[in-house]
């Protein structure tokens, strides 16, 4: 997880883009400036950036789900739960659904464990909106290769 | 039996808290009933869900882009309904 530059995921460990799910592993840091913050002498892993490690393993399943034609946007977070507190060094899975492909958006819905323990879920809205730049879509490829989503293969 | 325009009321009403009486065939979802596009998207995905169709709101925001089309076509809700009618009848065919 590269919490400073939003980058939740460390790698997808099933991807099934027929089934419409995928989970991913994603550890927090020991160290990162977020937590000098929140809180100082108690660093504890902000509840919207559990909300962000959901967004993003659905997010690359709609991309996945939708040929990568767009960028799947977070429009709207449904009945968000914080479950249990995550601290630095916790490695956590995440799952994200997409139940339903509409035109131009699509809905998911995501969960979070950290230790066979549930920790956040989550439904998702995510309007689908052009890529900004080409560069912007060249990039996923070798961003995709890292974490390990076989974004490629999906591609229009 | 409840018509189309029934459940599309139905649905906005629920979605967007509107009451139920304000909501007539003639009501253009923007204009008249201030929906915004996210609120518009719960419903489309409420609508999809219920009738078992795609609405092609990305092929209708084109022509009404492209000056092809008026957005009342699509959001009246009457026309809405009848847009959603052709859709299922296409679904059947």
């Amino acid at each position: 997880m590269r919490l400073e530059y939003f980058q939740m995921i460390d790698r997808f460990v099933a991807v099934d883009v027929g089934g419409r799910v995928a989970r991913a592993i994603c550890k927090v840091p020991l160290q990162s400036t977020v937590f000098e913050g929140h809180f100082p002498g108690y660093p504890l892993m902000p509840g919207v950036l559990l909300i962000e490690c959901m967004a993003q393993t659905t997010g690359w399943l709609v991309s996945a789900v939708t040929g990568f034609t767009g960028l799947p946007a977070l429009a709207g977070v449904k009945e968000g739960k914080i479950r249990n507190a995550v601290f630095p060094g916790d490695e956590l899975e995440f799952e994200g659904k997409v139940i339903h492909d509409g035109s131009g958006y699509a809905i998911g819905e995501a969960k979070g464990w950290c230790k066979g323990a549930a920790i956040c879920d989550a439904t998702l809205t995510y309007r689908i909106i052009p890529y900004p730049s080409p560069e912007l879509r060249a990039g996923l490829w070798e961003w995709a290769e890292r974490i390990n989503f076989p974004a490629k293969e999906f591609a229009k | 039996m409840s018509t189309t325009f029934d459940k599309v009321a139905e649905i906005i009403a629920e979605t967007c808290d509107i009451p139920r009486e304000n909501i007539k065939p003639e009501s253009h979802a923007i204009n008249d009933l201030e929906i915004d596009s996210l609120d518009f998207l719960d419903i489309a995905f409420a609508i999809d869900k219920a009738f078992g169709i795609k609405l092609p709101l990305e092929q209708w925001t084109q022509e009404v882009n492209d000056g092809k089309a008026t957005t009342d076509q699509y959001f009246v809700l009457k026309n809405l309904c009848e847009r959603i009618d052709e859709l299922i009848a296409a679904k059947g065919a």
